[in-house]
């Protein structure tokens, strides 16, 4: 039963992360005045790639081959391990938190790897910003997991989170500075606004968009799909571990529909934030990436100290 | 003492000092005058919310009476007064150029460990909520101070001297449930003639140096030239 | 009491008046008026202090000791005399266009506003006001260091605001812990009146108040520019008007210093230990030294007098921060022979850089010939303040000197160096401004001399025989502070 709930829940994951990308899209679309796409766009786009034939330079090896299928592999690994709408999920007993940051980084690794194989100067440029980015970006969001894994004593996500849900109500101050980093660490690995732009192909500034220029047909859907996912993947963290409330502590049917509906609901109030935040906010350079997420390390520490300064025993 | 074994109060303070000490953080880092002031009159705002909750829980009412004075001056009339003053500078443009402010970043992490470190020596007598409380504010005054350090505009002077005012009575509210009344309205008015006088200031520096950069003032010397 | 309550509701009503009154020719004459109806008012407070012993305001608001009563009597008399030298001063000024009627104005009601602040700071028994009262003086002098508008004493004042402002900053976080420390043991709104606080000193927690005497002295000892918190003093004395510097000098300092020593007296009652001592001794003992040798590199004669003051004032608070009987009245007498001898040497630098319309030292030359009044009174102020017997300081120094070399004699040699130092750096640069030939452009000026003879005389009474009332309120104050009686 529980690894039925296991194989049904990551199964959802996958399908919804499409959607959630095309809400994040419509949102995005209404704050600018502009006519927004269907929800359901993005599966059409993905569709229409899967039907289109690849085409592979010539300078490509195998590995420009496989990587999607790892990355995306990779990515269902991962949404397996987070509790999505129940929170006693077998899967997650077997791999905890480092392993989910463990699988994103491999995903990362192929994907840079990837980027630098046609030998195009975009990819390698990408590829080299990415590596940079994310080798800033991991201190931060271990510091902020740690932060929460030192409040539960494990690092077993589901743990975690029955820990949060059985203390209730607490406000924590280091809760609220994980949070924000969290948040910020999302931004940046994720590729949304202030770091990177999800929708320019503009040759300066990319960062995720020229690792993948080259990518097309399947390849590309799988990837594009890959990153929808590790969207939904930051969200579905984010909602599930600072507001937990909602999510199904057992396996009935009631219970889980209400924690498929708390993680929908909880997952939209996201979007909102997300595509509030890349209207109101330009992007940065290149350059001041570090200084952002050298604060996104600060409020990691700063929540960690804080953990330890404020909330525990003496 | 775990956070879990406190009451509603106690996690809101500690909370709310937490995010006191986060808008600190922010300004330090922030080169924009603009948004320094709206970071420093989000700080007024948190004070006026703490400030309210303390009164609240306690029933303390003469802190209804601070809690709309903070708002009145910490969120209201300061900010706006300096917002006009860059506004009519036309500096809202500008982005000053902070120098080293990874490290700046570093030094003010450090005075928030050193802040603790200071007032380790009263652990033992007192709740946690006092010790977090004054090494919070603590901190929010040390971080005033490296903020008038790092920035060059006379207006970020002004928001740090603002804001370790803000570390200040956020001392007395948490620990001491407010100062005497006579005290507090005492220390209200300085701060409402030391803004004034700030406004005062900008416009004879301007008259003088045709601009808010206190780094051009430096013609004083401790040994003249 | 109604004493108090009439001087600072007279300090108060000027500010306003001040402020409200049209341009009247008369402004100085009344000022003076003013300042001498307070110095009667403070005698009679005295002269009550001293029939009946310390004094208590009903809501106890005020407190009246042996320790403040004749601080306040110095004040009151200070402010008169300077007051009396700025009205010619400030008429001087206006007839050389530097200053307009408006700011006059300004500079009159800011007067009685820092005297305000001043008495404030001396009357009130509850720390907090205290603390208000001195950011009052602050905010009061501040526009008065910028009168002149000029970049440089718009800087200066900038950075007088600035750094002062954050330096107190410093003491009303301790004195937060202070009353931190004085609610845990169940004080309520009277649990900052130091009369309280006093009382129980003994029942205060001493880790708290040790952390809170550190903020409070960095606090009052950036007010008293005790290095190297000490940057704004010498801009804000040089560039502001004299009269300013006069009072900055002879009373801002002191109170500040007052507001240490009351804040000391608590602390030391809560720890037992000399903490606070070590400390106001390490600060005062730099401050000696550095100002000292700021002295020789100077080329503003005020820019030369105010390190003096830092000299002085690092003096004192050695001088108090080693405690005994003998170094505590050693200390009370410097402060009052110190404000009276600096502020007759403001007011004579003032004469003296009118004469010679500059405040270089280099344009400065031949005193004695052009207005001899002046160039002695020049000298004799510099050997005053330099420590000569027989004027008090030398008196004050003396004691100061020999209570070091009883309690910790291997600090003497830094003493007499420093002051050899001192007495050095202030004669190589008075001696060519007084002596020499007579400058052929340069004429005397209308002065009013009379505070320069009444202060001198003054110390050098002070230094021949110190009255019996007031070295009884001496002695009472040794033993209120030092808790040894003489």
């Amino acid at each position: 039963m529980n690894g039925l709930m296991a194989v049904v829940q990551t199964a959802l994951f996958v399908a919804l992360s499409p959607l959630l990308m095309g809400f994040l899209k419509f949102c995005k679309c209404w704050l600018q005045n502009r006519r927004a796409p269907s929800f359901l766009q993005p599966y059409r786009d993905l569709l229409k790639l899967t039907y289109k034939q690849p085409v592979i330079s010539q300078e490509a090896s195998w590995l420009f081959c496989v990587a999607p299928y790892l990355i995306f592999t990779a990515m269902i690994l991962a949404a397996s391990v987070v509790p999505f709408i129940a929170v006693d999920q077998p899967t997650s007993a077997e791999a905890d938190v480092i392993v989910l940051v463990g699988f994103f980084a491999f995903a990362r690794f192929f994907l840079a790897l990837a980027g630098l194989d046609i030998g195009t100067a975009f990819g390698g440029m990408g590829s080299s910003r990415e590596m940079t980015i994310s080798s800033l970006a991991e201190p931060a969001m271990l510091m902020a997991v740690f932060t929460l894994t030192m409040t539960a004593s494990t690092t077993n996500l589901s743990g975690a989170i029955e820990h949060v849900l059985q203390e209730g109500l607490i406000l924590r101050p280091s809760f609220v500075f994980a949070l924000f980093a969290l948040i910020l660490v999302t931004m940046a690995e994720t590729g949304r606004i202030p770091v990177d732009n999800p929708t320019t192909h503009l040759e300066l500034t990319m960062i995720h968009e020229a690792m993948i220029l080259e990518y097309s047909g399947r390849h590309l859907a799988l990837i594009e799909w890959a990153s929808a996912l590790k969207l939904m993947l930051y969200g579905v963290l984010i909602s599930n571990i600072f507001f937990p409330w909602g999510i199904a502590e057992s396996f009935t049917l009631s219970a889980l529909g209400y924690g498929l509906l708390a993680i929908l609901g909880k997952l939209v109030f996201l979007c909102i934030f997300l595509a509030l935040a890349e209207t109101a906010v330009a992007k940065m350079r290149l350059f001041r990436v570090q200084e952002y997420l050298g604060f996104a390390y600060l409020l990691g520490v700063l929540g960690m100290l804080s953990h330890i300064i404020l909330e525990s025993t003496r | 003492m775990n956070i879990e074994s406190q009451d509603f109060y106690t996690q809101a303070i500690l909370s709310m000092s937490a995010l006191v000490g986060l808008t600190s953080f922010l300004m330090l880092g922030q080169g924009r005058l603009l948004r320094l002031i709206f970071v420093f009159a989000l700080q007024g705002l948190l004070l006026t919310l703490t400030t309210g909750l303390s009164a609240y829980s306690l029933d303390n009412p003469h802190l209804y009476i601070s809690a709309v004075l903070t708002f009145s001056l910490k969120v209201i009339f300061i900010p706006w007064m300096l917002q006009k003053q860059v506004l009519e500078m036309n500096m809202h443009r500008d982005v000053e150029a902070l120098k080293n402010n990874t490290a700046v970043m570093l030094g003010g992490a450090s005075l928030m460990v050193f802040s603790y470190y200071v007032l380790q020596p009263i652990i033992h007598t007192s709740s946690m909520i006092m010790l977090n409380a004054l090494a919070v504010s603590l901190s929010v005054v040390l971080l005033g101070l490296l903020l008038m350090i790092s920035h060059r505009q006379a207006v970020a002077h002004v928001v740090g001297f603002m804001s370790i005012e803000n570390g200040l009575f956020f001392a007395a509210i948490v620990a001491t449930n407010g100062m005497p009344m006579v005290v507090e309205l005492g220390v209200a008015f300085d701060v409402l003639v030391a803004a004034i006088l700030f406004g005062i200031f900008f416009l004879h520096i301007r008259i003088s140096i045709d601009s808010l950069d206190v780094d051009l003032m430096n013609k004083l010397h401790e040994v003249d030239k | 009491m109604i004493a108090v309550y009439s001087l600072l509701l007279l300090s108060a009503a000027s500010i306003v008046f001040f402020a409200l009154s049209g341009h009247k020719e008369n402004m100085g004459k009344f000022n003076t008026r003013i300042n001498g109806v307070s110095l009667v008012i403070t005698i009679i407070l005295a002269m009550t202090v001293f029939n009946q012993g310390t004094l208590l305001s009903s809501g106890k608001a005020f407190l009246i000791d042996s320790f403040n009563v004749y601080l306040i009597v110095l004040t009151a008399f200070v402010g008169f005399t300077t007051s009396l030298f700025s009205e010619a001063y400030m008429a001087h000024e206006i007839e050389l266009g530097k200053l307009t009627q408006a700011r006059l104005k300004l500079y009159y009601s800011m007067y009685q506003g820092f005297m305000l602040a001043m008495y404030l700071v001396l009357t009130t028994n509850n720390m907090g006001i205290m603390w208000v009262a001195m950011e009052g003086a602050t905010l009061t002098t501040v526009l008065l260091v910028s009168l002149y508008r000029t970049p440089e004493s718009i800087e200066a004042a900038w950075k007088y605001f600035i750094l002062c402002g954050v330096g107190i900053a410093q003491a009303l976080f301790g004195t937060i812990l202070l009353y931190y420390a004085a609610s845990q043991i169940g004080g309520s709104d009277n649990a900052l009146l130091w009369s309280v606080l006093h009382e129980h000193a003994t029942e205060l927690n001493p880790d708290i108040l040790e952390i809170a005497f550190v903020f409070l002295l960095i606090g009052y000892g950036t007010k008293m520019g005790l290095v190297p918190l000490h940057n704004w003093l010498p801009d804000a004395h040089s560039e502001g008007p004299t009269p300013m510097s006069a009072v900055l000098s002879g009373l801002l300092l002191n109170d500040a210093l007052y507001a240490v020593i009351r804040n000391k007296m608590l602390i030391d009652g809560a720890t037992q230990t000399h903490i606070a001592g070590y400390l106001m001794m390490g600060f005062g003992l730099v401050s000696f030294l550095v100002a000292v040798l700021f002295l020789h590199r100077q080329k503003d004669i005020k820019r030369l007098f105010s390190y003096s003051s830092i000299e002085h004032i690092g003096l004192m608070t050695f001088a108090f921060g080693i405690g005994g009987s003998l170094a505590t009245f050693a200390g009370l007498l410097h402060m009052t022979v110190h404000s009276l001898v600096k502020s007759a040497i403001f007011v004579t630098v003032g004469h003296a850089s009118q004469i010679s319309g500059t405040q270089k030292m280099t344009g400065i030359r031949g005193l004695m010939k052009t207005q001899p009044k002046v160039g002695w009174g020049l000298l004799v102020g510099t050997l005053a303040i330099a420590g000569f017997p027989p004027f008090g300081v030398f008196t004050s120094e003396f004691l100061v000197f020999l209570a070091t070399m009883h309690e910790y004699p291997w600090l003497t040699p830094f003493l007499l160096l420093g002051i050899g130092i001192a007495f050095a750096g202030l004669f190589r640069h008075v001696q060519p401004m007084v002596y020499g030939a007579k400058p052929e452009d340069k004429t005397a000026i209308n002065a009013n001399l009379m505070p320069i003879m009444v202060h001198l005389g003054l110390a050098l009474w002070l230094g021949i025989a110190i009255p019996s009332f007031l070295s009884s309120w001496f002695s009472q104050a040794t033993l209120l502070i030092s808790g040894s009686a003489l």
